[in-house]
């Protein structure tokens, strides 16, 4: 062989760099910085609906306008935010931490990735077609996503199509890179939470991303070949749409979670200096989580008219959800119980999750007894129920993650001034924001509405400050990320005093390849 | 550090109390009590559970801040090294579990009640359009007069636009309410016309989809007479949030005279449509269900939102053969928002606004269309 081929490959130059890179990295950096271009244009949609919220009356859209809002809000951060962000962290950590030299699809990795612009620039080019784009609720309720929809629908279906494909090949990817190339003696008991986690959230999305495929091509066949899937006067049934989209949408939202609870695995043990309180019973709760997943998708449906005997068994199964996801929260107490503490930002972030998860988990215990959830059913409690979840849960674990392994990526430590600051008024923003949507919800505001009863005025106001605070705040993130790039205190292999596993045996930055050769079994510890 | 835990104290406090006597309605927190044995139920079950989960995070949150505040490198804490305990893992699946039986049991018993609907004195027909409350109170006797109307939002688009002031119940006001009986045990059929609607009104504790194709049933016996208001509550396209429902819940002999009084009307109705209509009297009454009807998607000027709403102003289908027309208001539009009016107008109603969009936004047919003429069409359509 020449000797050209036996230096070292860095990285190619100029754009092919990322047009053809089947690096881990690279791909994993590339979905980190798509995610966060969808977080804020989300979050842009966002601020238009609070902003129209901020008084009663219309001010600022039309009411179709509105749900087109809310609509590519729910489904730009569902799908081009929070689950690209999990797979980017997936594609840098995964391999980093059971001692892999890459994804073990590396060229279908490439490709899963760059379709993720094109389903998402045709999503909200949808925004600029005649008609408008989707207003039918990120949730796509049959008949009116079907008969009423707007002729953009298709465009929509597409790109859920494709957006469907680059995950079901991203968790392929997981699923083949986990179980074939840990590094001998990391065995599957010895992995860190989060490739655990990962590993049981590609399962689900194996299992319920072909789902949602068939209710949009259902809804396809429906509004252009002259099925009735879906209208009852061809024969069809509207609740039909809902057990299907929400068998494939329960599970969806604990691949939202999942592998937030890996990240806040890793964190709160680091900075807590002692090992993770019970790591057996994370991965069992985990898995729990998982199947009970499947079999508690009509609480969501609670008001659908389905039969007493169903109600009760998805109000039972819904409870259960409470045992194994308390005893995450009971263990992460216990890790955090006589440890020795610090409270860097990546700290501060994992903690605010555990609360504020905890809160929105309280609110889903409410919301599983169903003869209350027929008063909160589609009230701003809901809204405020998932928000608690799904930001302060699932977004501030991905912060955490972002300044926990920042050094790592880019070799400097980041700014600890300006993450607190954003830290602080993130946390501030984001319960100004949510809190008061739960009184709303209580005393009666449906949610999806442009516009409201004058005795709502007050709390919205106040979470439309909250809103405006929290968005604004997100561009300092953007800022500390970029400064940490470009510079700043030199990082160490170790970074963290108490950070464990394989990612931190490599120098700071990871070079571009890594464990081209295993690393030392004496190096993998249990968890 | 005393003097600044003592004013954070205070500054909760105080905040908490502006809340708690905050005093208006507009600072309301919780759910109300309502005026049915379920509603209060609910309120009860409502609050068990609060409780229940308060009692845990005092608890969880506790343990926790007190490790944040006692186990920090700062103040010099060693980690332990302790890191599992089957034990605790045990006790701590356990202790939720038997909580949460706590809860299923009076969940249950609840869930149980509200799906009685049996033994019901007065049956209520419910059907969701877009975006309207079609009310239809079930006879015995098929010979008696029908009672069924539409609900409308009655909230002016000024007041929406901003530009008068709003009133008291903005947005939750209705041209013509529900009416029940008080004590009486009412059963709701729900059903829907177009799209997926949900009926709630909070003091009853009832929400329900309306499906189309499905009918849904649920039931109330209200205590109290009074007004009481709610919304649709599932998302039903553009004027989603501008579908209220009031009902008026009035004492049975009260409700009895005001019965008798609709069913007397809609044989007026009926005798009226054999009447001749003026031109300034379609035109006015016209204006006036186009603004309530169709101007939502129409929009002022009859321009619509092409493509999906298309334009009055100058359309074919309005200023073309007459029957054209009137085809569209009665039979609506398959595979479209348009709505068939054929019900949800009197034959009076369909002729002022067949004639109103026939002569309106520079439509000059001259063309007057009679309620007769209307009937016709409709009794031939069918």
């Amino acid at each position: 062989m020449s000797a050209a081929h036996d230096h070292h490959h860095g990285p190619a130059k100029g754009i092919t760099r990322w047009l053809f890179t089947t690096n881990h990295k690279d791909i994993g950096s590339m979905y980190l910085w798509f995610s966060f271009a969808m977080f804020l244009l989300g979050g842009t949609f966002a601020l238009v609906i609070r902003a129209e919220l901020f008084q009663p009356g219309l001010q600022f859209v039309e009411p179709n306008f509105f749900n087109q809002m809310t609509t590519m809000h729910g489904l730009i951060m569902v799908f081009g935010a929070v689950m690209p962000a999990f797979v980017g962290l997936a594609n840098w950590m995964i391999p980093l931490m059971i001692g892999a030299p890459d994804m073990a699809l590396p060229r279908m990795n490439n490709w899963s990735f760059w379709i993720l612009p094109f389903a998402f620039a045709m999503m909200v080019s949808t925004l600029f077609m005649e008609g408008g784009g989707p207003n039918f609720g990120w949730t796509f309720y049959a008949p009116l996503s079907t008969t009423y929809g707007p002729p953009s629908t298709t465009f929509f279906i597409f790109a859920v199509h494709i957006l469907g494909a680059s995950s079901i090949m991203g968790a392929i990817n997981v699923i083949a890179t986990i179980l074939n190339m840990r590094a001998p003696g990391m065995t599957l008991m010895k992995m860190p939470l989060f490739v655990w986690t990962w590993l049981i959230t590609a399962y689900l999305l194996i299992a319920v991303m072909p789902v949602l495929a068939g209710v949009v091509t259902m809804m396809l066949f429906d509004i252009h070949f002259g099925t009735a899937f879906f209208d009852a006067a061809g024969g069809g049934d509207p609740v039909l749409f809902q057990h299907l989209f929400w068998f494939f949408g329960h599970p969806e939202v604990y691949i939202m979670i999942l592998p937030a609870f890996g990240i806040v695995s890793a964190i709160i043990p680091t900075f807590a200096r002692k090992r993770l309180f019970g790591y057996d019973s994370m991965v069992y709760a985990t898995a729990s989580i998982a199947f009970l997943s499947f079999i508690v998708w009509a609480h969501h449906m609670f008001t659908v008219g389905m039969p007493l005997a169903g109600q009760l068994f998805f109000m039972y199964a819904t409870m259960l959800i409470a045992v194994p996801t308390g005893v995450k929260v009971f263990n992460w107490v216990a890790t955090m119980f006589r440890g020795s503490m610090t409270f860097e930002t990546p700290m501060l972030f994992a903690i605010a999750f555990v609360v504020l998860f905890t809160i929105g988990g309280f609110t889903g215990v409410m919301l599983a007894i169903t003869p209350v959830d027929f008063q909160y059913h589609d009230t701003y409690f809901v809204v405020a129920h998932f928000h608690y979840v799904l930001v302060p849960g699932a977004v501030f674990s991905l912060m955490a993650a972002a300044y926990y392994w920042l050094p790592k990526w880019t070799g400097y430590m980041y700014d600890e001034t300006l993450g607190k600051l954003h830290f602080w008024l993130s946390f501030i923003g984001v319960n100004l924001l949510f809190f008061p949507q739960h009184f709303l919800g209580l005393a009666g505001m449906p949610r999806r509405i442009p516009d409201y009863a004058l005795q709502f005025a007050d709390f919205n106001w106040i979470s439309s400050v909250g809103g405006f605070l929290f968005g604004f705040s997100q561009l300092i993130l953007l800022f500390v990320i970029i400064k940490c790039i470009r510079g700043g205190k030199k990082a160490t292999a170790q970074v963290w005093e108490g950070a464990q596993g394989l990612e931190w045996t490599v120098p700071s930055p990871a070079p571009y390849h890594t464990f081209e050769t295993p690393p030392d079994p004496a190096l993998i510890k249990a968890q | 550090m005393l003097s600044k835990a003592k004013l954070w104290l205070g500054l909760a406090l105080s905040t908490l109390m502006f809340w708690s006597a905050g005093l208006q309605a507009a600072w309301e927190l919780n759910m109300p009590r309502g005026v049915t044995q379920m509603s209060r139920d609910t309120y009860g079950l409502h609050m068990t559970i609060f409780w229940w989960v308060v009692a845990i995070g005092v608890v969880v949150f506790g343990a926790m801040l007190w490790s944040i505040i006692h186990h920090r490198k700062s103040k010099g804490a060693k980690p332990a090294t302790f890191h599992e305990s089957t034990k605790v893992e045990i006790v701590w699946t356990l202790i939720p579990f038997l909580i949460l039986i706590m809860m299923a049991i009076p969940a249950t018993r609840v869930l149980t009640a509200a799906y009685d609907t049996g033994d019901s004195e007065l049956d209520i027909q419910i059907t969701g359009y877009q975006w309207r409350w079609e009310y239809t109170y079930m006879r015995e006797d098929m010979n008696e007069e029908e009672v069924s109307f539409f609900s409308i939002l009655s909230t002016s688009r000024e007041e929406i636009d901003n530009s008068i002031e709003k009133s008291e119940n903005y947005l939750l006001d209705v041209d013509r309410p529900m009416v029940i009986p008080t004590d009486t045990k009412v059963r709701f059929l729900m059903t829907s016309a177009d799209v997926l609607h949900a009926w709630w009104v909070p003091d009853f504790a009832i929400k329900k989809d309306t499906i189309p194709g499905f009918i849904n049933e649920t039931w109330v016996i209200v205590e109290e007479p009074g007004v009481y208001r709610g919304q649709c509550a599932e998302l039903c396209g553009m004027e989603h949030g501008f579908m209220p429902i009031v009902v008026h819940a009035l004492p049975p002999e009260e409700y009895d005279a005001w019965y008798a009084e609709q069913q007397q009307a809609a044989a007026e109705i009926r005798e009226l449509a054999n009447a001749e209509l003026s031109m300034e009297d379609a035109m006015a009454q016209g204006e006036q269900i186009y603004n309530q009807n169709c101007v939502a998607c129409h929009q002022a000027g009859g321009v619509g939102m092409p493509p999906v709403f298309p334009a009055i102003a100058g359309s074919e289908k309005a200023t073309g053969d007459r029957l054209v027309t009137m085809d569209t208001l009665v039979n609506g539009v398959d595979g479209t928002a348009m709505a068939a009016y054929g019900r949800q107008l009197n034959p009076i109603q369909l002729a002022a606004v067949i004639t109103f969009v026939r002569n309106a936004f520079g439509n000059d047919t001259g063309d007057l269309v009679q309620p007769t003429e209307v009937n016709a069409y409709i009794q031939e359509g069918q």
